[in-house]
């Protein structure tokens, strides 16, 4: 039995031995770039994570101590259940306040901007991507009531800053993507990609005083992006249909409704700064990455590469420029399913540094001071 | 084996496959009462007793299961239901959680390829094979029947009822016929607790697991023959199931409306026969099999796309092995298989593949003294053939032709002693399956096949000694052990296309090489008053590394999911009627990417299971009865991230043998 004593003895060395405590999500910082001071404080960028992995992380650069820190939202909640939540969508700051869409998770995490601290949530079920305007803010759903066919329309949800309460709503077309306020009106971006192969292919057109649609504006096939330039024109992008109909990037005029000029390009995600459009994406028909810059106010395309150095970027995913230096915030998404790369160029596309984000890193949201 | 068993098994006579030495490398088997007293509810749960495997599991009952062999994929492995191959031409997996062990008698696990000669091509055909064997007829002198009436009930509101009546129709024909319904509401408890770097409670919630129930039903019907020289084999296999699909806990969502129902049935024989010319063998296998496959899977929550899908598979296939002594020590064998996949599917846009499969193989086998060798030359032919629909560009189905080797040898040193020195080589590919080739939107027809090298060189030591002291009969030992080096390359993997990521594609994105070593060891005491230890261990280590891209962070990393270290205990004591079994299963550390940093990180997870049988001798008949209690330390761990697993659990299982 002495055998067995030793044996029984040995287990319960190994069962307490083995396993310690399942640990938070790291928060690390690195030291990057040189320190700017300015009329910025900041930035904070949004990793999407994959779905089903519950990984959408929040990193924060701040320029004027030149440190990136990755997942700043876990060490600013550690007690908040299951952290930030399944898949960022989009990422803006208005007021004091920093917003997150995290689609998956159904939700809008309500931040303050200074401190990344959690304020509140407004459930929004697949919500896509938000836009402010005055005393409300605007996000779009999927998650319409359904239809015949089972087809679920999508809608715009209209919330009070204030109170993180959900005042109206708007039905748009099938599964709306972007939205932007021109005017006193916003402009909701269709996709109808859960209809494939008979995909949305309108702008909606929202009356901001009946917060009703007033009109709708024809594009192309599965619309996601819409933007307003400085001459008050929208810049939309179709993804197309990922076969015959490339990807394109259309310049719109909302008042004549007509489309002034088309680029065909894979723009994934775009930023306008000034008189420039910088847009990045994948454009798998002609075999990969792709970058660029196109002036607006000409559309001419002034750039094919915003990257002119050596950097090779595997999957350009989403792009910010810095308002004041011009410096080019540009993301690569790898694989994917590991993390990303956050890569800062220099205004004239030489890179300056480049650091570890989370998994798919995405949004990017500046901070003033 | 011990006496609990011994009168139901009374035929069984290959008590150690391992004395036989049929193969020039022996599998890992779990056969007869080892495997029983395993208690295993599924395939999937009993290979993980086995070493150089991974177990996918999501989750309680209904859960999907795959497994994992040594690293390379569960697309790897083929499995065969009592010697003819389970096809899976839609996504290549074989879900293991749907198979019962109720009526399953044996498990082999083989590295490499089963070396008998007298086989379909299709057991050449992947880079490890798992054979299952469900329960032959076996009758005792006096009693041309046998009835088995059975009971499984236990925590996850599982009920499972199983009949079984077998019938000598003549000496040589035995009819068989076995039917189970399985219910389970697949709900349990679970706790996550994260903690902080200051070792404080950051959170901690407990759940209800949702949506993993199923109700299942499965009948099947065969006749066994025997010829002089040879046997024959029908069966008829009918399986239904509905079940909930548990989705990932993340924030704010818990519960999961998705749905799947799963309809196989399929009808198999084999003939197999020897002549004999002079001393000379020839020998015929010659195998058919019929399989109808209908999958509908239903998302009906209207938050997220709505999906209402149904595919319907169809299989045929025919095979012919012919094998002849040249001399007694050494044989050849040829085999040609015939396979044809179709899928059919309400998509949008779907094309409808059909697949033509023909395989070739050669092969020899040389055993001379103390050297055994085989080596096999599968040449695979492809053909896809796909309907177009209009609009549709980029598709175009690509034939596809290729010839692979395999080599194996054993050495014995001493002719007296069971001790074997093996190696093998194995080059082999699985081919895209329909749903990367050609899934709506998804699949992409450029793929290449996804190819695996493997190396492994090991041993055998088998011993059995009497012994003639006071307490200890007997015992019986046996060690394997195995060093490899395995190659994947251009892994098939699913990454978005673009932003917004509910869309995918699939690519030839991937280079992993796995250096690992998997050693098995067991002993078995015989005291005295009946009393019997037996007592088997096993061990694998594996570095498997992604090895795709320098320039990456994840370059060198441990691959998803794959621990450096696991492994499992099973003691079995038995006294008469009675046995106490304890088993435990350990995996190491691991990351769920091959990023390897702290966030991706995973911690050890490690069961302890124990259960007791008493065998009870009644007036003609006897009933077994076994209590189970598994994960006795009611540990919260889940194996794939945010699919937490059950805690304490427990089972309560009778069988009348009439």
């Amino acid at each position: 039995m002495k055998r067995t004593n030793i044996y029984v003895l040995a287990i319960l060395l190994f069962m307490t031995a083995c396993r310690g405590d399942e640990l938070l999500p790291p928060t690390e910082t690195e030291t990057r770039g040189d320190k700017q001071s300015g009329s910025l404080r900041g930035f904070y960028l949004l990793n999407e994570g994959n779905m089903g992995q519950n990984k959408a992380t929040l990193d924060y650069y701040d320029f004027e101590k030149a440190i990136y820190t990755r997942n700043i939202y876990g060490a600013a909640n550690p007690g908040m259940v299951q952290a930030l939540g399944d898949v960022g969508n989009d990422l803006k700051v208005y007021g004091n306040r920093l917003y997150a869409v995290i689609n998956c998770s159904n939700l809008i995490e309500v931040m303050d901007k200074r401190t990344a601290e959690h304020i509140g949530t407004i459930e929004i079920p697949n919500c896509r991507y938000l836009t402010f305007d005055g005393a409300y803010g605007y996000i779009t759903s999927y998650a319409g009531p359904v239809q015949i066919g089972n087809k679920q329309i999508g809608y715009v949800a209209k919330f009070d800053t204030a109170t993180l309460q959900i005042i109206d709503t708007c039905f748009v077309g099938y599964q709306p993507d972007e939205v932007e306020v021109l005017g006193n009106k916003l402009y909701v971006a269709n996709s109808g990609g859960y209809l494939v192969p008979n995909y949305e292919t309108k702008l909606s057109v929202i009356d901001l005083n009946t917060f009703e649609v007033a009109d709708s504006i024809l594009v192309a096939i599965n619309l996601h992006r819409v933007r307003k330039d400085g001459e008050d024109m929208l810049w939309v992008t179709s993804r197309g249909d990922y076969a015959d109909n490339p990807a394109r990037l259309f310049r719109v005029n909302p008042l004549s409704k007509q489309i002034t000029d088309t680029f065909e390009l894979a723009a994934g995600d775009l930023t306008i700064c000034g008189d420039s459009l910088y847009y990045c994406g994948m454009d798998y028909a002609a075999g990969g990455a792709m970058s660029g810059i196109i002036n607006t106010r000409t559309c001419q395309q002034v750039s094919t590469s915003i990257v002119t150095d050596n950097t090779l970027i595997d999957t350009p995913y989403g792009i910010a420029i810095h308002p004041d230096s011009g410096y080019v915030y540009m993301t690569d998404a790898g694989t994917y399913v590991n993390p990303g790369v956050l890569y800062c160029f220099s205004r004239d596309g030489k890179q300056l540094w480049n650091v570890r984000t989370g998994d798919i890193p995405a949004h990017i949201a500046f901070i003033y001071k | 084996m011990d006496s609990l068993y011994r009168r139901f098994q009374i035929e069984e006579v290959e008590v150690t496959a391992r004395v036989l030495d049929k193969d020039v490398i022996q599998p890992q088997t779990l056969k007869g009462p080892e495997l029983q007293r395993l208690n295993a509810l599924s395939v999937a749960d009993a290979l993980r007793y086995f070493s150089g495997v991974q177990i996918k599991d999501y989750g309680g009952v209904g859960g999907i299961k795959t497994v994992d062999i040594r690293s390379m994929g569960s697309h790897h492995l083929g499995v065969f239901y009592d010697g003819v191959e389970i096809g899976n031409a839609q996504n290549g997996v074989v879900d293991l959680g749907k198979f019962s062990m109720e009526n399953i008698e044996e498990i082999s696990l083989y590295n490499g390829q089963k070396s008998e000669l007298l086989q379909p091509a299709k057991d050449y055909g992947s880079s490890g094979t798992l054979y299952l064997r469900t329960r032959r007829p076996k009758f005792e002198a006096d009693k041309p029947y046998n009835v088995m009436v059975g009971m499984r009930a236990g925590t996850f509101g599982l009920a499972n009822p199983s009949v079984l009546y077998e019938h000598k129709l003549t000496d040589n024909i035995h009819l068989s016929a076995n039917a189970e319904y399985q219910f389970a509401t697949g709900r349990y408890h679970f706790r996550v607790h994260k903690v902080s770097t200051d070792g404080k409670t950051a959170w901690d919630t407990t759940g209800v697991r949702q949506n993993g129930d199923i109700q299942s039903w499965r009948a099947e019907i065969g006749l066994f023959g025997y010829l002089p020289r040879g046997k024959w084999h029908v069966k008829g296999y009918f399986y239904n199931s509905e079940k909930g699909i548990p989705r990932a806990i993340i924030r704010n969502v818990w519960t999961s409306d998705q749905r799947q129902w799963d309809r196989n049935a399929f009808v198999q024989s084999s003939f197999e026969n020897t002549w004999m010319a002079g001393d000379r063998r020839l020998s015929l296998l010659a195998t058919a099999k019929y399989s109808y496959d209908q999958m509908r899977y239903l998302n009906p929550d209207t938050t997220l796309m709505y999906v209402d899908n149904e595919f319907r598979q169809q299989e045929a296939y025919l095979s012919a092995a012919f094998r002849a002594d040249v001399f007694s020590w050494w044989e050849v064998a040829v085999s040609a298989d015939y396979i044809y996949n179709h899928l059919n599917s309400n998509m949008s846009n779907f094309v409808f593949p059909r697949r033509h499969t023909g395989l070739i193989a050669v092969s020899t086998a040389f055993h001379y003294k103390w050297l055994r060798a085989q080596a096999t030359a599968l040449e695979t032919l492809i053909h896809d053939h796909i309907e177009r629909p209009a609009g549709l560009i980029n598709k175009a189905a690509k034939d596809y032709s290729r010839l692979t080797p395999s080599v194996s040898l054993s050495y014995q040193p001493l002719l007296t002693e069971r001790l074997y020195l093996h190696a093998f080589y194995k080059h082999i590919f699985r081919m895209p399956t329909f749903n990367d080739l050609y899934y709506t939107d998804i699949g992409n027809t450029a793929l290449r096949p996804e190819f695996t090298t493997q190396y492994d060189g090991g041993l055998e030591y088998t011993k059995s000694l009497k012994l003639d002291n006071n307490a200890m009969k007997g015992i019986d030992l046996h060690v394997k052990a195995d060093g490899y080096f395995n190659q994947v390359k251009d892994k098939i993997i699913a990454v978005p296309k673009g932003n917004s990521q509910y869309r995918w594609q699939m690519l030839n994105l991937g280079y992993v090489e796995i250096r690992g070593c998997d050693i098995n060891a067991g002993v078995t005491m015989h005291f005295d008053y009946g009393v019997e230890w037996a007592f088997n261990g096993s061990y694998t280590y594996q570095k498997a590394q992604d090895l795709t891209d320098p320039s990456k962070l994840e370059y060198g990393g441990q691959i998803a999911y794959i621990p450096w270290h696991s492994g499992s205990i099973v003691s079995n004591l038995s006294w008469r009627d009675w046995s106490l079994h304890y088993s435990f299963i350990y995996v190491g550390e691991r990351y769920h990417t091959s990023a390897n940093i702290r966030a991706n990180y995973e911690l050890p997870w490690y069961t302890h299971d124990l259960s007791i049988s008493k065998m009870w001798q009644l007036k003609g008949w006897r009933l077994s009865t076994t209590v189970e209690i598994n994960n006795l330390l009611n540990q919260q761990y889940a194996i794939i991230l945010n699919y937490p697993m059950p805690g304490l659990n427990g089972k309560l299982i009778v069988r009348a043998y009439i």
